[in-house]
């Protein structure tokens, strides 16, 4: 009997079950593709966070209020108002911090932003001039903020991309009044005139200014919110700081907290009431939680691999009956123990093949699904595929041969008799 | 054509052995019909499953178209019973959701050596297997989709698809109305008569057996007696 028969064999056997058939590749199909998908997705998720931190360049550092906390980073509004415009500038003066390049002090609040009928949650990102080059933003229409509109307090905004589209659709902000809801009780509106609008960073890099309109810090600080704490003073919620060189950022960060820990009256060694926290800091911060979700999504795509598995097992030993019959006739027409052995092991290789095959189509399809959303981005690793398809054939070779190669060793008339 | 010398066969060791045949001897020659019957547990059916190399005796010797059997291993087995043995089953034993012809054609796909039939020409060998069982219009019909009578006609043609030297039936009628029953039968005379085909018939019910030429009682393990059918003669 050579192989060629033995093919047309385990198709036959396969095609002559079609449901048996069908629900063991659906085993696999569900376990590769789960694995594939899963574990795209939390890759996907990792690298768009790593990769558009360390794309804002790695020799950025902020000042932060308050101390820095896991994931707190992201909410530098919070309720510490310790940082001042006038720490701002202090860090800004080359004697005090000497390696620092560029300094640009931010004050960001979310509000409400309308145009018309159209109406966004906004972030409201108060800055000065400087920042264009600390993020290394473009301006496709218009300009950016000026000297000018800081000091003189303009009402004046530049668009993120995404905000100029949800607010303007198709046509030219330039020179449009949008109004801004002053928050809290009673607030009213503060009308800006739209000098800009900005390229899109494409990215989810902290602070996103895609989806964000960008106004002078002292307009943010003074027309649209309130940005004095109780003593008084006017408040940054962070301060950008890009070094010289990414050679100098621990001595930059060094030379910021000793200055800050000075103005602010601690002692050295001190817990302070601000911290420092560089594009490491947060890439490491952040590896730490992705690595929590890839590690969960693992943990999910192992259970369905288990459960695919734990199907193909069950119909394998539900049908070992029938098939033990079947080996029984089969020998005592004429099969060899290796006859039989071959006829298993190739419906068992078919089936993981095909489904393993459309698990990865499957899986790499809703991968891609996701990604197309453009809410997450998905990274196929042809680990994630080797794994996946790698376990799923195991399992369907071994269920599939394990009870076939115990019923081919019985003696005809046994297999023939088995109930 | 079968030669059987001083056979048993002991199933389960110790205080528990059952010796199911007990010195059996005996010889079948080539064209003739044989019938053996005989009680439950008699060891009629352990006798028919080592003629069909279906199971191998304890001791004694089996020779079966002049050679030695019962010193072969599992592959060589099936090769003779692939090449020798044509079995029908009290139950059929058809594979399930596989039609007709393809039920036929399974014995022809496990061929070996210079007997084995072309792939091309499988099917045609079934169809006039078919044809030869009156089932010539149910070739691609499934088990599901047919009588029990004409599932044991498939049965009959898969067993005679590899042309072998002897048909064992193991309660042919068995699980068949006296009407269906008697078609099989005569299908068994008239492949007896018409192609000299050596048949082996394991029976409980006398009216069965009594259509072979000869009758052997097994009892105990023992042939008890052999009845020579003078009715049948003629068949040869």
């Amino acid at each position: 009997m050579d192989w060629l028969e033995n093919l047309i064999t385990a198709w036959n056997g396969l095609n002559a079950n079609k449901m048996r058939s069908g629900l063991t590749m659906l085993g696999v199909i569900i376990g590769v593709a789960a694995v594939i998908s899963l574990l795209s997705i939390g890759q996907g998720v990792q690298a768009s966070i790593t990769g558009s931190l360390t794309g804002a360049g790695s020799n950025l550092l902020f000042i932060a209020p308050g101390a820095y906390q896991f994931g707190g980073v992201q909410s530098p509004s919070g309720s510490a108002a310790s940082l001042t415009y006038a720490d701002a500038q202090a860090v800004a003066d080359p004697r005090n911090v000497p390696d620092a390049a560029l300094v640009a002090p931010e004050f960001t609040m979310s509000t409400q932003v309308v145009f018309g009928s159209a109406n966004v949650n906004a972030k409201v990102i108060g800055i000065t001039p400087v920042y264009l080059e600390v993020y290394d933003l473009e301006i496709v229409e218009g300009r950016f903020i000026t000297e000018g509109d800081v000091s003189g307090r303009e009402a004046v905004a530049v668009l993120g991309s995404d905000t100029a589209r949800d607010l303007f659709g198709g046509f030219d902000p330039i020179g449009q009044k949008i109004k801004v809801t002053i928050p809290g009780v009673g607030g009213g509106r503060v009308s800006l005139t739209v000098v800009g609008v900005l390229a899109s960073k494409g990215s989810s890099r902290l602070g996103n200014p895609d989806e964000a309109i960008i106004v002078p810090i002292t307009t943010a600080q003074t027309k649209i919110f309130d940005g004095r704490n109780a003593q008084g003073e006017i408040i940054v919620t962070s301060v950008n700081v890009s070094a010289a060189s990414e050679e100098r950022v621990d001595e930059v960060t060094a030379q910021i907290e000793s200055l800050l820990t000075r103005r602010h009256g601690f002692k050295p060694g001190e817990e302070t009431d601000f911290s420092v926290v560089t594009q490491e800091d947060l890439l490491a911060t952040m590896m730490q939680i992705t690595s929590i979700l890839v590690v969960f999504l693992g943990a999910i795509a192992a259970i369905s691999l288990l459960v695919g598995g734990i199907g193909i097992m069950n119909i394998m030993l539900v049908s070992v009956t029938e098939r033990t019959r079947e080996i029984g006739l089969r020998k005592a027409v004429g099969a060899r123990r290796t006859d039989i052995l071959a006829q298993f092991l190739l419906e068992a290789i078919i089936l993981s093949l095909a489904g393993g095959g459309l698990g990865i189509g499957l899986g790499v399809g809703i991968a891609k699904l996701v990604a197309a959303t453009g809410a997450i981005n998905a990274v196929i690793t042809p680990q994630a595929i080797l794994l996946a398809v790698g376990f799923s054939m195991g399992v369907g070779l071994f269920f599939g041969i394990y009870p076939a190669n115990r019923a081919a060793g019985l003696k005809p008339i046994e297999a023939l008799r088995y109930e | 054509m079968i030669k059987i010398q001083d056979m048993t066969k002991v199933y389960g060791t110790g205080d528990a052995t059952v010796r199911a045949l007990d010195g059996v001897s005996l010889e079948i020659g080539r064209g003739e019909w044989v019938s053996i019957t005989g009680p439950s547990g008699s060891g009629k059916s352990t006798l028919m499953h080592i003629i069909g190399c279906l199971d191998t005796p304890t001791s004694g010797e089996y020779r079966l178209n002049e050679v030695e059997v019962s010193g072969m291993d599992d592959a060589e087995l099936a090769t003779v019973r692939n090449r020798e043995i044509g079995f029908v089953f009290q139950s059929f034993n058809l594979l399930s959701r596989v039609n007709a012809m393809q039920q036929v054609m399974l014995p022809l796909q496990y061929q070996r050596g210079e007997k084995r039939l072309p792939r091309g020409e499988r099917a045609k060998r079934a169809r006039a297997m078919l044809e030869m069982v009156g089932l010539k219009d149910r070739l691609h019909h499934q088990p599901t989709e047919l009588s029990g009578g004409q599932q044991q006609r498939v049965a009959i043609a898969r067993a005679l698809a590899q042309q072998p030297s002897i048909l064992l039936a193991d309660e042919p009628t068995g699980n068949l109305d006296s009407k269906s029953g008697a078609e099989v039968m005569d299908i068994l005379h008239r492949l007896h008569r018409e192609q000299g085909l050596t048949i082996l018939v394991v029976t409980h019910d006398p009216m069965v057996a009594a259509q072979a030429q000869r009758v052997i009682f097994v009892q105990d393990g023992r042939i008890a007696n052999t009845h020579v059918n003078p009715a049948q003669q003629g068949g040869a």
